[in-house]
């Protein structure tokens, strides 16, 4: 486990984390996601020893780690632009660390060998990280952490500088590693979708402080604040409450607990529909399926009735 | 066009120096480079030059490092004063360097009339070559590269010798050269210290201007083909390392 116990850190008169107290399980793969300048990079790096924070302690595998220099928390850290040591080749940058550690020749070219298999580089062993793409790269750098058989593996926004297609397939290939691997992970991202596709925790941060933890279902049915509910998908207002627009039925004639609006748009978006509506004259949306729509026919200018439902009873429409 | 003023301003002045040179023939060129005078002159040069591109390599590569790592009062003007020997008309250089280390020296250290003298001028004059070919690459050099490191257990010297020293390398070599080439054809803060002794403080540049002067103007030619030779094969050495920096860059 990665305990944080009362971790502050300034960066002059900048909060980057207001007395942060969590806890990180072993073996998982855990998110910490947050808009950014909230403090999820510094956490990290903090845990890395890369920082020292103001206050507050570090706890790696129940060891008091604050005080370790970055060599000897046998870490691995993965870097958002690579970090790649250019004058050497693949295999040298993957056999850095175990260079460092004085193991014999033979045992780290298998050992090499052995990641650059599980990264898919094994071809590309002897090119240098110029010749390589960026995608290659970022495994090139995985590799290179996960040589060293490190107690923790700490990738820093790892696909942030990817297009969105490798940015895709890498994180899917990431959930995929981590359950052959099974090495206690912590990503920082900003992007909510990969959080909730790869974690199986997630730790949401902003403003220096941990807003909520819990798994990706845990934070988007349960969301402890607005702030969470709003960061984990889309929202809209009906009424005052913040709800799903996908939690918005709309029905034909007054129900009990349905309010009128007026229909302004409707957008076809594939399989989901959207729905622009005023509210007292207040804007709101809803999302639903090519079906419903099809059964309700609004025009703009019609009158709807509208039923923000909570989760449980998006559940019951559902069925 | 570019080639038609390459060829008045560069190529045909170098030709006619090399043409010159070999009126006598080959073997005409080569006595006159052989004189005890000219021999003693070009070992100097080359050895003084090559003696001084090895330290300011060390020392402007410190230099580079403490100006981009460090904070310290009155950085920006030691910033600006790395300039000032390339920036100084080297006679101006000598004058200095012969009123602080010459015969009535404030320090007490004549350097006036010995080698030494010379190789001091030349370390002046040269500074600027590897500081200023290292800072920008220093400057450039990703913090995160050396954090990897670190995390992957390398010691501070070891990141130094593994990671940051082989980016700087190239760099380190291309001021190397330059400050070299430089020192070869170095007149001006050279010939107020050394008090141009032949076979003993007279450098290349002196002796081809003191051949002019005796209306030995095949000798001269000759000891200019010689420096131009070296200084040719220090260019294309270069070179050769820029495209090794840039292959693995």
């Amino acid at each position: 486990m990665i305990r944080a116990t009362n971790v502050s850190k300034n960066f002059g008169t900048f909060a980057a984390l207001r007395d942060v107290s969590v806890d990180i399980p072993t073996g998982a793969l855990t998110a910490l996601l947050g808009p950014s300048g909230g403090g999820k990079s510094t956490l990290l790096r903090i845990i890395a020893g890369l920082e020292t924070p103001d206050s507050g302690t570090i706890e790696i595998g129940g060891e008091d780690s604050t005080k370790l220099s970055p060599q000897r928390r046998n870490v691995g850290f993965v870097f958002q632009h690579y970090a790649a040591f250019k004058h050497m080749t693949v295999f040298g940058n993957v056999a850095f660390g175990l260079e460092i550690r004085k193991r014999p020749k033979a045992q780290i070219k298998a050992r090499v060998d052995e990641l650059l298999e599980l990264v898919h580089l094994e071809q590309f062993a002897h090119r240098y990280p110029a010749q390589l793409s960026g995608g290659q790269r970022q495994r090139m750098a995985l590799a290179r952490a996960l040589a060293v058989e490190p107690k923790v593996l700490l990738l820093d926004e790892p696909f942030g500088a990817l297009d969105a297609q490798v940015r895709k397939e890498l994180r899917s290939w990431l959930r995929r590693l981590h359950d052959e691997v099974h090495v206690t992970t912590v990503f920082v991202t900003h992007d909510q979708e990969e959080a909730m596709e790869v974690a199986d925790e997630i730790v949401v941060m902003a403003g220096g402080e941990v807003q909520q933890v819990g798994s990706p279902d845990d934070l988007y049915e349960r969301p402890s604040s607005e702030f969470v509910m709003s960061f984990l998908g889309p929202t809209t207002r009906v009424g005052g409450a913040l709800v799903r627009p996908h939690d918005v039925d709309l029905l034909p004639d007054p129900a009990p607990g349905t309010v009128a609006a007026t229909v302004q748009r409707v957008v076809r978006l594939g399989f989901e529909v959207r729905v622009d509506l005023l509210v007292d004259d207040e804007p709101t949306w809803a999302q639903i399926t090519r079906d419903q729509a099809r059964r309700l026919a609004a025009r703009p200018g019609d009158r709807v009735f509208l039923r923000a439902g909570t989760a449980d009873i998006a559940r019951e429409v559902a069925v | 066009m570019a080639t038609l003023y390459l060829s008045l301003i560069v190529l045909i002045p170098l030709a006619a120096v090399v043409l010159r040179s070999m009126e006598d023939g080959l073997s005409g060129f080569w006595a006159q480079v052989t004189t005890p005078e000219a021999s003693s002159a070009l070992k100097l040069t080359v050895v003084a030059s090559l003696l001084v591109a090895l330290i300011n390599l060390v020392m402007g590569t410190l230099i580079a490092w403490v100006l981009v790592r460090d904070d310290f009062p009155g950085k920006r003007i030691v910033e600006m004063l790395i300039d000032l020997p390339f920036a100084l008309p080297t006679i101006v250089a000598g004058l200095v360097l012969l009123a602080l280390y010459g015969p009535s020296s404030p320090l007490g250290v004549d350097l006036a009339y010995a080698r030494s003298g010379v190789v001091v001028a030349l370390l002046f004059v040269t500074l600027p070559f590897v500081v200023r070919t290292v800072q920008p690459v220093l400057l450039e050099l990703d913090k995160e590269v050396e954090e990897a490191a670190a995390s992957l257990g390398a010691g501070r010297a070891t990141i130094f010798r593994r990671v940051i020293l082989p980016s700087l390398l190239p760099a380190m070599l291309s001021g190397t050269a330059l400050a070299f080439a430089r020192s070869i054809s170095e007149f001006g803060s050279t010939v107020l210290i050394s008090g141009n002794i032949p076979f003993q403080t007279q450098v290349a540049a002196v002796s081809i201007f003191g051949q002019i002067e005796s209306d030995n103007m095949t000798g001269a030619a000759a000891v200019s083909t010689v420096l131009l030779v070296v200084a040719l094969v220090m260019l294309v050495a270069l070179d050769l390392l820029q495209r090794w920096g840039s292959r693995r860059g």
